[in-house]
């Protein structure tokens, strides 16, 4: 009985240690809240509608009427990119989404079955791994229609095999551990082993991944945007708003730097996240 | 509860493990004996039908069922419910996503013991209670406190996980418990708790208990008979007390002189 006395103090210190200690992580996921609610608030916040045509205010830089200027046909930049963020985040959330739960499962499935099962998913993966990725992504984005749905399923078609590969093999490990043998033991059926003890155990490395990524997402969405091949004329899209404004650069700077640093500073602020993440949540910083 | 006949597992041309006769009866203690590698933990696991890639021949009859020819279900029935294994490592054999009631939960559920103890009416209590009723039996019966249940893995010692696994194998309703290494990587201590819980469960529920150790003091105060392997061979078997007492191999004798 004193037993289980002893062990209640370290349990409390421990439960505490995984949160983020990192102060870089913190900033990043500030900045992720902040930019979320701004283009959630987006109605609200926004000082004019979204599609408003003002030609007689075309290209006015900067100024108390519109902070960040606006556009060729007199939109309110600030606005655009209010709702682009909204466009640009429901990419990257569609992309990581579709690429974790189909690359999780085939990974998880072929890291824990082994042999044929795990050389045949590996073989699909690699030939898509094989592709360089925007290159296919193109191609894809060229074949389908372009739109906002297009990119999404374009990017994801090229960001799954990595999810597959990583957890495939997190989930190999996992699968030597001794609770997925107790599971065996138990006479757990092998679905049940996979859903219960080698998916949810492999999550951890797969999440930092996404966070670590979701920058790169939006970056990518805005490279098919920039190319013409993903968010079309009028939605507003950070990448798209990027190649409108990228010919007026020289005369007209707002016009592009903008929706530019809206994109860095999200990438960023993701990265910082997934490098933190990766850091609260490696063990061996975790186990005392 | 168990019995053995000309037990061969081969890896390839490598024999592994070779028994040639292994019986464990209701309320009785077996334990194999011998160093790493000499095969006790593979005879575990072949009684269970999990020794994959490996062939195996010979008879295998565990609660009644035939282990070599039986279908892949009708393992899974026995594992656990009937035969449950205690590993070395117990906190290593633990989920750490799950909590320990869950997963005490998910087995009974698993094997269906909520519903049979509800029907023979053996446990008071509607549901969910008549479960939460044999969980907390099965946790009190190790002396552990039934608060255990909504721990994680890493929030309890080794001793108590340990204990956890042997409180699963009897809210489950094992007929046998097979034990491997179950005390090597306790504290001494430690050891002692487990070890009487064991013995009592023996005496009290008529456990059959195989146990696998290379700790011959442990098996002096607990096992009935002994067999003692190396390099996969059966090189001696008998009485505890005969074999410990007048060892009549070489090999058994130098285990008795590495005794502390």
């Amino acid at each position: 009985m004193t037993q289980t006395r002893v062990a209640e103090e370290p349990v409390r210190l421990r439960r505490t240690l995984p949160k983020i200690t990192d102060r870089f992580a913190a900033a990043g996921a500030v900045l992720i809240v902040l930019v979320l609610l701004a283009t959630i608030l987006a109605p609200w916040l926004a000082p004019y509608p979204v599609d408003r045509l003002a030609p007689v205010d075309a290209l006015l830089p900067p100024s108390g009427a519109h902070w960040f200027g606006t556009d060729k046909v007199g939109r309110d930049v600030l606005t655009r990119v209010l709702y682009g963020g909204r466009t640009s985040l429901t990419i990257a959330v569609a992309v990581l989404a579709m690429s974790a739960a189909v690359g999780v499962t085939l990974g998880v499935v072929a890291g824990y079955a082994g042999g044929w099962v795990r050389d045949t998913i590996m073989r699909v993966t690699d030939v898509f791994l094989a592709f360089p990725a925007l290159l296919l992504s193109l191609a894809l984005a060229v074949v389908l229609q372009p739109s906002v749905t297009t990119a999404i399923v374009a990017i994801a078609a090229t960001w799954w095999p990595w999810y597959a590969r990583l957890s495939a093999s997190v989930a190999a490990s996992i699968s030597t551990r001794g609770y997925v043998d107790a599971a065996r033991c138990l006479g757990v059926p092998a679905p049940m082993i996979v859903l219960r003890h080698v998916l949810p155990n492999s999550l951890t490395p797969v999440l930092v991944q996404i966070s670590l990524d979701a920058g790169g997402v939006i970056l990518t969405a805005a490279a098919l945007s920039y190319l013409g091949l993903g968010a079309q004329e009028p939605t507003a899209e950070w990448g798209l708003m990027v190649e409108q404004g990228q010919t007026l650069f020289t005369t007209n700077w707002w016009v592009v730097t903008f929706p530019g640093l809206a994109i860095l500073v999200t990438a960023f602020a993701f990265n910082v996240l997934g490098e933190g993440l990766r850091n609260a949540l490696d063990p061996r910083r975790v186990v005392k | 509860m168990i019995e053995v006949r000309d037990l061969q597992v081969r890896y390839g041309e490598r024999v592994v493990a070779s028994v040639p006769e292994l019986d464990v009866h209701a309320g009785e203690c077996v334990a194999i004996v011998g160093e790493s590698g000499s095969g006790k933990s593979t005879t575990l696991l072949a009684l269970l039908g999990l020794t994959e890639g490996a062939h195996v021949s010979g008879n295998i009859r565990v609660c009644g069922v035939e282990v070599l020819q039986a279908p892949e279900r009708r393992l899974r029935e026995i594992r656990g419910a009937r035969v449950a294994l205690v590993m070395q490592s117990p906190q290593a054999a633990l989920s750490p996503t799950t909590r320990l009631g869950t997963l005490m939960r998910r087995a009974l559920k698993l094997h269906g013991r909520g519903e049979q103890a509800a029907q023979r009416g053996t446990v008071q209590g509607d549901g969910r209670g008549k479960v939460r009723r044999i969980m907390v039996e099965a946790v009190e019966a190790v002396m552990l406190d039934p608060g255990i249940l909504r721990r994680y893995p890493h929030e309890i010692s080794g001793g108590q996980a340990q204990r956890f696994a042997i409180a699963l194998a009897i809210a489950l309703g094992a007929e046998v418990i097979l034990a491997d290494e179950p005390t090597s990587a306790l504290d001494v201590t430690v050891q002692a708790e487990v070890v009487g819980v064991l013995r009592r469960l023996r005496a009290e529920r008529g456990l059959a208990l195989l146990l696998v150790s290379h700790d011959l003091a442990l098996v002096s105060t607990i096992a009935d008979r002994v067999l003692v392997m190396k390099d996969g061979a059966v090189v001696e078997s008998g009485p505890a007390g005969e074999v410990l007492a007048e060892p009549s191999h070489p090999y058994t004798r130098e285990l008795l002189e590495a005794l502390p």
